[in-house]
């Protein structure tokens, strides 16, 4: 299937309906990527899925990341999506405080989003407003912590016997 | 929880099961976590009405494994083996799908035969998928002969593993850049030799099922879903093809050097249990037609890129020679440089969409990897599929779906 989306076209086309809530463009491998102010992120998605130029209406996948020493921007939502009429992806990025990271749900436009969303509350504890069951997935119920949180070490931080210089992070 | 659909649009007109409770007597039941019945370890509480399903709540997480956690302590090429336990039907396909990641991320050019000897391999995973998956919605219906009958024939291309990489079920298959050594003359006996017997068994498995008036009525309508609805709950792969659309990975964004193959994309038209089963079978015949091509015109040249930070040298080497025993070291404990950067890659794995996203730091390990793996998205649409239906039917939809649980918990 030939695209006739380039990134820059998409780009455009998306700063141009949001203006400031996209905060930066980027093309690492190639891949379409912008940052979204977290108030925006639903709308811009809601948008790009109905609008005739972009077509965008899969949702590949949604996860969080934590980047615990970037100062009011310790979280990050990542969203990939995919326009199978246009064969184009497009990755969106928005990042949220530790105080409180929280951003709106997409359950209403993709149901899919509920399993994701429930996961990336289970790993980084991100809330999601609106989501109907926003509870642990994977982990246990009774589980007090977020545990991809890069705080959280893989290993027993008593342990003497390994010495992380040499043994991963 | 799934609430109880009123309109009777998912109804099998054939079953005749009326919308009204007869008695209001209704049922809790556990279908799980550990019953022969689920192939694998997920618990659904359905809330029943005689053998009417009105409501389902899933839970999922039994064999929740924290890869993403584990992955981000790893060096790269111990990443491989957890790709294994993902959808441990297809390893194969897991374990390529992250080297070639690994690969777009550090830009590795992969000579040609590589990619044709991936694809072999790959399209063997497939079938083997396949395989059990459709023998398996044969047990359920109640035909164990077909199941026994393929896995003989699954058991050659476990063998043909074991040629490849000396493992069988969880194959950490290959390296980043290539495979750690060429297909042997055992391997291209072998694959001959499943090349004279599969179809025949294969096709004698299909004239078992396909237009068996028994099974065609026992599966068509059972847990069927609508091309919207699928596409909304993210469907991927064949349960996606069955129920209409021809997204296929290996088409949309060809890796590996598919777009040099002849191939077609079945579809269903239904979304039900049999259209499911008939796009496999189909899948599994195209498969073996792409291995025949890939295997026809397998090009001359090496085995492995021309990577020597990332690709372990030959042990003798290692003995003998300053360079490759740095490079050796460097590689095992983690040492090599990686760029920084992200990238998100995927390959059509044997439930679709298998994705890659993969955050580095230029340190040692991934900063973040997370996988998008096909079954946890897509199970999400069980209870929705199923109510209204019978049990045996929640039974038959749960094993046509593919629902690998190494795959759904990570």
């Amino acid at each position: 299937m030939e695209s006739n989306l380039t990134n820059e076209g998409a780009a455009a086309h998306i700063q141009a309906q949001f203006g400031a809530a996209v905060v930066s463009v980027d093309m690492p491998y190639d891949m379409l990527t912008m940052e979204i102010a977290a108030e925006r992120m639903h709308d811009v998605i809601e948008w790009i899925r109905s609008d005739a130029e972009l077509q965008i209406g899969f949702l590949t996948l949604l996860g969080g990341v934590h980047y615990p020493n970037d100062k009011g921007r310790e979280f990050a939502m990542v969203y990939h999506l995919h326009s199978w009429t246009k064969n184009f992806r497009i990755r969106l990025k928005a990042f949220l405080p530790a105080e409180n990271p929280s951003i709106a749900t997409l359950t209403d436009l993709y149901d899919g989003a509920n399993w994701m969303e429930r996961e990336a509350y289970d790993f980084f504890g991100i809330q999601f407003n609106g989501h109907p069951n926003l509870v642990r997935i994977l982990n246990e119920d009774s589980m007090d912590y977020f545990p991809m949180r890069k705080e959280y070490h893989l290993e027993d931080e008593t342990r003497e016997d390994k010495d992380d210089r040499y043994f991963g992070r | 929880m799934s609430t109880f659909k009123e309109d009777s649009a998912y109804d099998m007109p054939h079953v005749g099961l009326s919308n009204e409770t007869i008695d209001g007597d209704i049922a809790t039941l556990n279908l799980g976590p550990t019953h022969p019945a689920t192939h694998g370890i997920f618990q659904n509480i359905l809330q029943v009405d005689g053998e009417k399903i009105l409501s389902s709540e899933q839970t999922v997480g039994y064999i929740h494994r924290a890869f993403e956690k584990l992955a981000e302590r790893r060096p790269y090429n111990q990443i491989t083996p957890i790709t294994d336990r993902l959808n441990y039907c297809s390893s194969p396909i897991n374990n390529i799908g992250w080297h070639m990641t690994v690969e777009k991320l550090i830009g590795a050019e992969i000579p040609k035969r590589v990619d044709y000897m991936r694809v072999i391999v790959m399209e063997l995973a497939r079938i083997a998928d396949h395989l059990i998956c459709n023998s398996v919605i044969g047990v359920d219906t109640g035909a164990l002969t077909g199941f026994t009958y393929l896995f003989q024939e699954r058991e050659k291309i476990y063998e043909l593993y074991e040629e490849i990489c000396g493992a069988r079920l969880t194959t950490n298959v290959g390296r980043i850049g290539g495979f750690e050594r060429d297909f042997s003359p055992e391997f291209h006996r072998k694959l001959e030799d499943f090349f004279r017997t599969f179809p025949k068994v294969f096709n004698e498995f299909d004239s078992l099922l396909s237009r068996n008036r028994i099974f065609m009525d026992r599966t068509r309508g059972a847990g069927p879903i609508s091309v919207e609805r699928a596409l909304n709950y993210g469907f991927v792969g064949p349960n996606l093809r069955a129920a209409g659309l021809d997204y296929d990975v290996r088409v949309m964004n060809p890796y590996s050097s598919y777009e040099d193959f002849d191939f077609s994309i079945p579809v269903g038209v239904a979304g039900d249990t049999y259209d499911r089963f008939m796009v496999r079978q189909e899948e599994i015949r195209q498969s073996l037609k792409i291995i025949e091509q890939a295997w026809k015109n397998l090009p001359e040249g090496s085995y492995k890129a021309d990577i020597p930070e990332f690709y372990l040298p030959p042990k003798e080497e290692v003995y003998n020679n300053m360079e490759a025993l740095i490079y050796h070291f460097k590689i095992v404990m983690g040492e090599t440089p990686i760029p920084a950067g992200e990238v998100y890659h995927s390959v059509e794995g044997g439930n679709g969409e298998l994705g890659y996203y993969l955050i580095s730091d230029g340190g040692r390990s991934p900063y973040r990897l997370q996988f998008r793996r096909p079954c946890f998205i897509y199970y999400q649409a069980y209870p929705e599929m199923i109510i209204g239906q019978t049990i045996s039917d929640a039974v038959l939809t749960l094993s046509s779906m593919n629902v690998i649980a190494g795959e759904l918990d990570a």
